[in-house]
């Protein structure tokens, strides 16, 4: 009998609609998988395989609804995401047990759409990470090779797309966090432009950076899922209120005559792993096989990037995270005297290292006597950012560079040293600070066997062209197949 | 800590961890003090940007805010909101005596 875990979430929601497939054999078929996997990946942090099973059979006594894009499509949820039905933590002790009163925006437009919640993935504790290691609960493994980290900070939604867990999961993109993971897992996965999709519910890291998107198998799975989340929610005030393109309009052109890509020359320099560079350079090929016209392009301000980013996103961790304080949610210390002891120990206790962190750098940028130094600074550089991108797009549809400068690494390497970690961000926070969208994508396996990511960066709101391109340059390269690791 | 050439003092870090409302123990004041340290000193990369006259860019959000009436609704009940509490009673979230 046929996986039905190795199809595509456009193939599964065709079989779905038509009824060649039930709602109950596409979940039946993942939490076999996920049975058969998770000992060795550790992907989900919370798992509902009877409530999932409960809501299949109901819609299968239903029937399919065509008015569903996403009818009996099974999907999980990165951690970060509220959830109405299921626990959520983002993954840190000081949300043990919290069960959210409401669903965030995404996860009520998935659930509408008629997609299936199989649970909630593991990430890096608040987002804060590139390894999923920083996770207060569990380690997760690369399905190409455990040995590997899968990236993150959503990287348990990553290892469990590439790995057949589920058709598509949602994740969140503060600096890398979708394109990242999906990079080394060797899926697809896309951040959007800032204020395409609600952050309703979605548990705040940098509010001016973080943007919810999904991660999937392919191009067209995405474009789909981004269907499906994108447009305007009165709840989050940087949503924006532009209509929703159709996004499945412009997929698979046979030709990409007429498009112009550029290639960032900064993100081609030192500091690229030969195995990437190969990636790149394949996938430029590719696209003037295809008729595009290749450029290179320049982005001068991008070795400020991660300086600029990492202030910008601590100083808003900083303040974000000042909501748990043992009160209202979350853990409350035992030892406490008086009310600045509840504070300090529940946080000291709730917290991991890598917040701490954070929070305390970000309590610095903000702190009298430094503020202009260091956080006006960084927003001021910024704009430089911004204003370099957008002028580089103004000559080209899209730009061509590589998610990390080098593949998946070995589980608990850089453990020691934060800031190699923070470096490793540069291709991926400069398009955060910009508030444009990007889609990750694989572009083959690299020596190392693992998969090789590239990234086309689009202008605001442009994310069909993204689509598009993504497309027709996925049938081009060569395709991956399932994770050797398993 | 001199302005951008901040090298992060145990005291520094006493009064961050202060304002951040986070107790620390002995060992993890000596090993913010130096990670923190190195990673503000990486941050005077910034410092050699040239950002005269250009303005701070804060959020890239670009659409003109949608006004909405402004109505209190009721769309949580009092129960709900307590759910989550560690320690409440019937009516309010708990904490120890301030005064």
């Amino acid at each position: 009998m046929q996986d039905l875990t190795e199809l595509s979430l456009t193939e599964a929601a065709a079989a779905l609609k038509d009824g060649s497939i039930k709602a109950c054999d596409a979940t039946k078929a993942c939490l076999d998988r996920i049975e058969a996997t998770e000992g060795k990946l550790g992907a989900m942090l919370h798992l509902d395989a009877e409530g999932a099973m409960k809501q299949a059979e109901q819609m299968d006594r239903e029937g399919p609804d065509a008015a569903k894009p996403l009818w009996g499509v099974p999907v999980t949820i990165k951690d970060a995401l509220s959830t109405s039905t299921m626990p959520t933590t983002a993954a840190s002790r000081i949300l043990e047990g919290f069960n959210p009163i409401y669903d965030a925006y995404a996860v009520q437009k998935m659930r509408e759409a008629g997609a299936i919640i199989l649970g909630k993935n593991n990430m890096d504790e608040f987002a804060m990470g590139s390894t999923t290691a920083n996770s207060a609960y569990q380690v997760t493994h690369n399905p190409w090779n455990t040995e590997r980290v899968p990236g993150g900070s959503s990287g348990g939604s990553a290892c469990s797309v590439a790995s057949g867990q589920c058709f598509a999961s949602l994740g969140s993109d503060t600096g890398g966090s979708i394109r990242q993971p999906a990079a080394f897992c060797g899926c697809v996965g896309i951040k959007p432009t800032y204020g395409r999709v609600s952050r309703y519910g979605l548990i705040a890291y940098g509010s001016s950076l973080d943007q919810v998107g999904p991660l999937t198998r392919t191009v067209e799975d995405c474009a789909r899922v981004l269907s499906v989340i994108a447009g305007w929610d009165e709840r989050d005030m940087t949503c924006s209120p532009n209509d929703v393109p159709d996004y499945l309009a412009g997929l698979n052109p046979d030709s990409l005559a007429g498009r112009s890509v550029g290639i960032p020359r900064e993100y081609m320099g030192e500091g690229l792993s030969d195995e990437v560079r190969k990636g790149i350079e394949q996938a430029t090929e590719a696209l003037k096989d295809l008729g595009a016209k290749v450029v290179e392009v320049s982005l001068p301000s991008t070795e400020a990037a991660i300086a600029t980013y990492y202030i910008i996103a601590m100083a808003e961790a900083s303040s974000n995270l000042a909501r748990f304080d043992g009160v209202r949610y979350g853990h409350r210390s035992q030892k406490v005297e008086d009310l600045q002891d509840l504070y300090k120990n529940s946080r000291r206790e709730g917290f991991g290292e890598e917040v701490k962190r954070r929070i305390m750098l970000g309590t610095f940028v903000l702190s009298a006597g430094y503020y202009d130094a260091y956080y006006k600074k960084a927003a001021q550089v910024r704009r430089l950012i911004r204003d370099e991108f957008v002028a580089a797009l103004g000559s080209c549809d899209c730009l061509l560079a590589p998610v990390s400068p080098i593949v998946a690494w070995p589980l608990g390497a850089h453990q020691q040293n934060p800031l190699q970690v923070f470096l490793m961000d540069a291709y991926t926070c400069p398009i955060n600070l910009a508030g444009l969208p990007s889609l990750a994508m694989p572009a083959g396996l690299g020596a190392s066997g693992m998969p090789v990511g590239l990234q086309l960066i689009g202008r605001a709101f442009e994310e069909g062209t993204l689509f598009s391109i993504g497309s027709a340059l996925e049938k081009k390269l060569p395709a991956l197949g399932r994770p050797k690791g398993l | 800590m001199s302005q951008n050439t901040a090298v992060i003092s145990r005291e520094d870090v006493l009064h961050l961890a202060q304002l951040a409302r986070l107790a620390v123990d002995e060992s993890e004041v000596e090993r913010f003090s130096g990670q923190l340290s190195d990673i503000v000193s990486y941050m005077d990369v910034l410092n050699t940007v040239d950002t005269a006259n250009v303005a701070p860019l804060y959020t890239t959000a670009e659409h003109v805010l949608r006004m909405r009436q402004d109505e209190a609704q009721h769309i949580r009940t009092r129960e709900q909101v307590l759910s989550n509490s560690p320690e409440k009673n019937d009516e309010f979230f708990v904490v120890p005596r301030i005064v």
